[in-house]
């Protein structure tokens, strides 16, 4: 049996920067790390960049190669960890590999959803969320000279995938639940702007439409797809995108909270003494909502991995808690979002007193600007097409600052530094050391 | 660690800090070619903004806890060991602008002319002191351990 003083379950985002946070504080300390994917860290959201030939397979690590020998880490990758025992301590690997702990990190992440959908085992259906599926998905579509694709989803992942295939000059339609793609971080005028510039470059996005049914083409492999209204779409490649869950089963069975995510307080401790969690896998606290909520973001799993192992390693710090944000570019159109981005679709119960919206549309560049506040503190941004020094919103909302004094330069493109109060721009600058 | 000092009652307006950052940061080094004959073209890494009487440079502040490093998507922002600076590995970056959504005082610029990549401030590393101080003439900026 392997002992260690640290275990951290995971090899991505929050298990990378937990790594550094408990080796700032704590050289020596044994630390051992599991993973089921057998390959040094990658930057996740680059598998789709790998797929459309952007980014070579060796630009893909999320760390130098000698990051483990250089973090004193003993690292088992291409090991599952199959159970939990809270109560003795202790882990137990697929290849029955016992490992106990003194300290424990969950940052074992989510999982692509798949709905039950007859024909999803033929050959050609995947999910896309690993550099594995997306090494599957190369090598199928240069044996099997795709044409045309499916993507099954208009979320981040699904535009994302579209992107990479059409680069390699493979027809995509896209088929999204909702009435438009994007819905959950963008409102109606941006995902307006995205479906247009996808059209654009010769995508179609075909809303309010689900697949029922994949079928089969030549044998065993995908030829179509049928949709709920009956229409049939031929293709080669089905990519299901739909999302992705919070992987909990682990921290269920051994018994510790979960809910959607698995539960953290403010250190990102679990239930359960000495176990913390960290990144998409958890439901920590979220500034925007106002409570729990999985935020599936890299920032944040960097953040709360970060945090999880400062308090491993014994220096308490507390979580601020994240706030919902993506960074884009589609069809060539760069767009952030930040927080709250369309008050108009909160249940009754959750919309606030004191919501209004800024905006500035202009139509014919495609350019759209848009603040979310609530009593004078912004809450939300969407940006497209013009996003430098967005940051600076975000630091407002995270800062939770009054801009009645400076409303009217928010939307101005020469917004910066300057239209802040005196005050609040010397904190900032000061706050780092430095005097303005 | 030294760190660049901002201090606004000095600053004329006068960007000269803006054109010895671009032609540091070109291959050249040389300010015609810098600005007319190379592609793609170096951006400032420093911003003087104005408004009216008032103006400052400003440039990335190498924050303590710096926000950038963890929305970075593929690592290459990352901390100099030695100086502490904050410095992009454009070769790796692929021009997501997750640091852009992030950097509380937007100092990371996007350079779009070749390969996409964020363009930032990296206190001229090599040098003694950043070409913006070397070059103010009047002080507005300073180099000093903080
Ligand atoms: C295609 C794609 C594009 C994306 N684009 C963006 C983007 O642009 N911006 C953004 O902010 N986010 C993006 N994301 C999301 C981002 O990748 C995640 O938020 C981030 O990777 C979460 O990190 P994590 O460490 O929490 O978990 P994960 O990255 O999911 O890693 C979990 C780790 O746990 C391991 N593991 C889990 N269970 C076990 C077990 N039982 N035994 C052993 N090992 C286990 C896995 O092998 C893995 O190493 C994207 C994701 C995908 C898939
Ligand atoms: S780029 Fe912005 S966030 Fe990053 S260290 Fe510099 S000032 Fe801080
Ligand atoms: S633009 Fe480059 S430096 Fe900025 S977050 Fe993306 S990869 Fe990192």
């Amino acid at each position: 049996m392997t002992k260690t003083k640290y275990l951290i379950i995971g090899n991505s985002t929050a298990a990378v920067n937990a790594v550094e946070a408990i080796r700032e504080k704590d050289r020596l300390g044994s630390l051992c790390l599991v993973s089921d994917e057998p390959c040094h860290t990658y930057s996740r959201p680059l598998i789709s960049y790998y797929l459309g030939n952007k980014v070579e397979e060796e630009q893909l690590f999320y760390r130098p190669s000698s990051f483990y020998y250089l973090n004193k880490v003993q690292a088992f990758l291409g090991d599952k960890v199959v159970s939990l025992d809270c109560a003795n301590k202790q882990v137990v690997l697929d290849d029955r590999t016992g490992i106990q702990y003194e300290k424990l990190l969950l940052a074992t992440g989510g999982a692509p959803f798949v709905p039950e959908m007859p024909g999803q085992n033929l050959s050609g259906v995947f999910t896309f969320t690993t550099l594995d599926d997306a090494q599957q998905v190369k090598k199928f579509i240069a044996s099997h000279q795709v044409k045309k694709a499916v993507v099954v989803g208009g979320g981040l992942i699904g535009l994302k995938v579209t992107e990479a295939l059409l680069a390699l000059d493979i027809q995509v339609t896209i088929v999204e639940l909702a009435d438009r793609i994007l819905s959950a971080t963008f409102d109606r005028t941006a995902s307006r702007i995205i479906e247009r510039a996808l059209k654009g470059i010769g995508c179609a996005c075909l809303t309010n439409s689900t697949v029922k049914e994949i079928r089969e083409g030549e044998p065993g492999r995908v030829g179509s797809v049928v949709l709920k209204d009956g229409t049939q779409v031929d293709c080669q490649l089905v990519i299901v995108a739909i999302g992705v869950r919070p992987r909990v089963d682990l921290a269920r069975e051994a018994g510790i909270s979960v809910n959607r995510g698995i539960l953290v307080d403010e250190h990102l401790k679990t239930s359960v003494d000495d176990i913390y969690a960290a990144g998409d896998a958890v439901e920590a606290y979220d500034l925007i909502a106002q409570a729990a909520r999985p935020i599936a973001i890299l920032p944040t799993a960097a953040r709360q991995g970060k945090i999880a192992g400062y308090n491993m390693a014994g220096a308490p710090k507390a979580y601020e808690g994240g706030i919902p944000m993506n960074s884009v570019e589609l069809a060539g159109v760069p767009t952030i979002s930040v927080g709250l981005t369309d008050p108009s679709t909160l249940a009754d119960g959750e919309r606030r007193n004191g919501m209004e919206v800024i905006q500035d549309y202009r139509e014919k560049d495609s350019v759209y600007k848009k603040i979310v506040l609530e009593d004078n503190r912004i809450v939300g941004i969407i940006l497209v097409n013009k996003i430098d020094r967005a940051g600076i919103y975000t630091g407002l909302i995270k800062d939770k600052i009054d801009i009645a004094s400076f409303r009217e330069y928010l939307l101005k493109d020469d917004f910066g530094l300057l239209s802040l109060p005196r005050e609040y721009r010397k904190h900032m600058v000061t706050g780092q050391g430095i005097e303005i | 660690m030294k760190r660049i000092v901002i201090r606004e009652e000095y600053c004329m307006g006068c960007r000269l800090c803006e054109i010895h950052c671009l032609v540091q940061h070109s291959k050249s080094k040389e300010i015609v070619k810098a600005y007319k004959g190379e592609f793609p073209k170096a951006l400032p890494r420093v911003l003087v903004e104005e408004q009216g009487y008032l103006s400052f440079a400003l440039q990335c502040r190498h924050c303590e806890d710096a926000p950038c490093l963890e929305a970075c998507m593929t690592g290459s922002l990352h901390r100099d060991a030695e100086t502490g600076a904050v410095i992009c590995d454009e070769n790796k970056c692929v021009g997501c602008w997750m640091c852009i959504m992030v950097c509380p005082l937007g100092v990371i610029a996007r350079n779009t002319e070749g390969k996409k990549a964020a363009s930032k401030c990296d206190l001229c590393a090599g040098e003694k002191m950043p070409v913006c101080v070397q070059n103010c003439p009047n002080e507005a900026i300073t180099f000093e351990e903080r």
